[in-house]
């Protein structure tokens, strides 16, 4: 909860385990297509280049873009583990980064912290879109969700974040998760969501309430520099609001996660085109 | 005590701290229910306003105000609802509006046209000659008791539960000031940054309400 404990490293437990993997994209020499520069999966973080279908939706229906999936190597991260994702959007690229199933987290066998760190970097006029699948926070879990992302200020982005507290009829472990995005290096969204046992106050009717899943889209684009968009509560549960810069967060709680994903795509089609899905 | 009345004449009084939304919205109906929105609002929103605060009066005791728009920039960053963001800068412009008559400092004019509450709150106390952490828990009592004062308009309740609320928060309250006081000497964007969801839909939800009692 505190910022220099998001730096401090859990305490190993028997059978931990610690992966780094890297992905990095850039434009080819045709100054048109996008093409994966590193893909370095390691252990339970795999990534799987895989081929756009087609245009693809949330790039402004862009060709060419380098597509990869993140896939789950082995169960977990369990209590102990240590996992970190490096990914870095080269200068005019369009990286597309999917994710093949939800990702459990659960509980160890000694007890310790889960932690998965995730930062990324886009650069100048690169476009990010990260369609993450949920985050289930098993009973018992203790884990810690740190993900950084620093834009250029002409730099483009979407994203989406779920997260579920607990499996069906179960009550969530302890999970907190940070989001944090700069553009230009000026701070523009940091948004931290704590709950479980050691948390107080994550049940109240001013942060979750008797909701079940939790989650957002934030879409920076230097477009609404000039053309701001609208606040719009499109749902008792969930809300358009446009941030202080050029960025918005479609942010909704519901009971279930078939209801969050309702909501957030209704929230993408609040947008209209091109983001609309 | 004088930062944390809610009669300083600071606008305080025209704002629920988001219990009028949550009535509306029927999210809150009881007193558990006032109970729970009042710590989870604490811990989240609150937490972040006591960081922001003791923050702004660590750099204004040392007569530093070169940090103060980066602060702005990180607590706009903190607050996904334009209508929290716009509510916390006009409770800013009037609080320093009453304590430059109050208690008149050359600081309250360095802090551009519409500073955010927490911020004014901080150099407020340091003007005062107090310490981050008493910035830190002023700005904690008067959102946490604004809220508690506002459920007697907004709901049936009987004061003297609504006073046992408060008086059980203390404690917490406290805790959470010490806490708030150890992120004030480092980075802004170390500060802690709890969200509170529901609040900023709430919040959305109740400026385009037609039939409302408070501002927020």
């Amino acid at each position: 909860m505190s910022g220099s404990s998001l730096l401090k490293m859990p305490t190993k437990s028997t059978g931990a385990m610690s992966a780094r993997a890297t992905l990095a994209s850039e434009l080819s020499a045709n100054g048109r297509d996008s093409k994966v520069k590193t893909l370095r999966s390691d252990g339970p973080l795999v990534l799987r280049q895989c081929n756009p279908k087609g245009p693809e939706p949330l790039t402004h229906r862009q060709h060419g873009v380098a597509r990869v999936a993140l896939a789950a190597g082995t169960a977990g991260p369990l209590g102990g583990d240590s996992y970190a994702l490096d990914v870095h959007v080269g200068a005019g690229s369009t990286l597309v980064l999917m994710e093949v199933s939800a990702m459990l987290v659960l509980p160890g066998a000694g007890g310790g912290q889960s932690h998965l760190s995730i930062t990324v970097h886009v650069e100048e006029g690169a476009t990010f879109v990260w369609w993450a699948e949920p985050i289930i926070a098993a009973r018992r879990c203790n884990h810690r969700h740190d993900v950084r992302i620093a834009l250029a200020a002409d730099a483009r982005m979407i994203l989406r974040e779920e997260m579920l507290l607990g499996r069906h009829g179960e009550a969530p472990g302890d999970f907190t998760s940070r989001l944090r995005i700069t553009r230009g290096g000026a701070a523009l969204y940091d948004q931290e969501v704590s709950f479980g046992p050691a948390a107080d106050g994550w049940n109240g009717a001013a942060v979750l309430g008797g909701g079940r899943a939790v989650g957002s889209i934030i879409a920076v684009d230097p477009g609404w520099t000039t053309t701001p968009l609208q606040a719009m509560p499109f749902h008792g549960n969930a809300a358009l609001t446009p941030l202080a810069g050029p960025g918005v967060a479609i942010g909704a709680v519901a009971a279930d996660s078939f209801e969050l994903r309702r909501l957030l795509v209704q929230g993408l089609s609040e947008l209209g085109p091109p983001w609309a899905i | 005590m004088l930062l944390a009345d809610g009669r300083l004449p600071a606008g305080g009084y025209a704002h629920s701290g988001g219990l009028e939304p949550a009535v509306t919205a029927g999210r809150v109906t009881d007193m558990a229910g006032l109970e729970g929105f009042l710590i989870g609002r604490a811990e989240t929103a609150g937490l972040i306003a006591a960081a922001f605060a003791a923050a702004a009066c660590v750099r204004a005791r040392r007569g530093d105000l070169s940090d103060i728009a980066l602060l702005e920039v990180e607590l706009d960053a903190r607050i996904p609802s334009p209508e929290l963001r716009k509510v916390s800068r006009n409770l800013g412009r009037q609080l320093r509006r009453a304590m430059s008559s109050i208690h008149p400092h050359p600081h309250f004019a360095n802090l551009g046209a519409a500073p955010h509450q927490p911020i004014v709150m901080g150099v407020a106390a340091a003007a005062l000659g107090l310490g981050p952490r008493d910035a830190a828990l002023a700005i904690l009592h008067e959102n946490n008791a604004g809220a508690a004062a506002a459920a007697a308009k907004v709901m049936r309740v009987d004061p003297f539960d609504v006073h046992a609320i408060l008086a059980r928060a203390t404690e917490r309250l406290d805790r959470l000031a010490h806490r708030a006081a150890g992120f004030a000497d480092g980075a802004p964007a170390d500060l802690p940054a709890p969200g509170s969801p529901l609040a900023d839909i709430a919040a959305e939800h109740h400026r385009r309400s037609d039939v409302r009692l408070f501002a927020s």
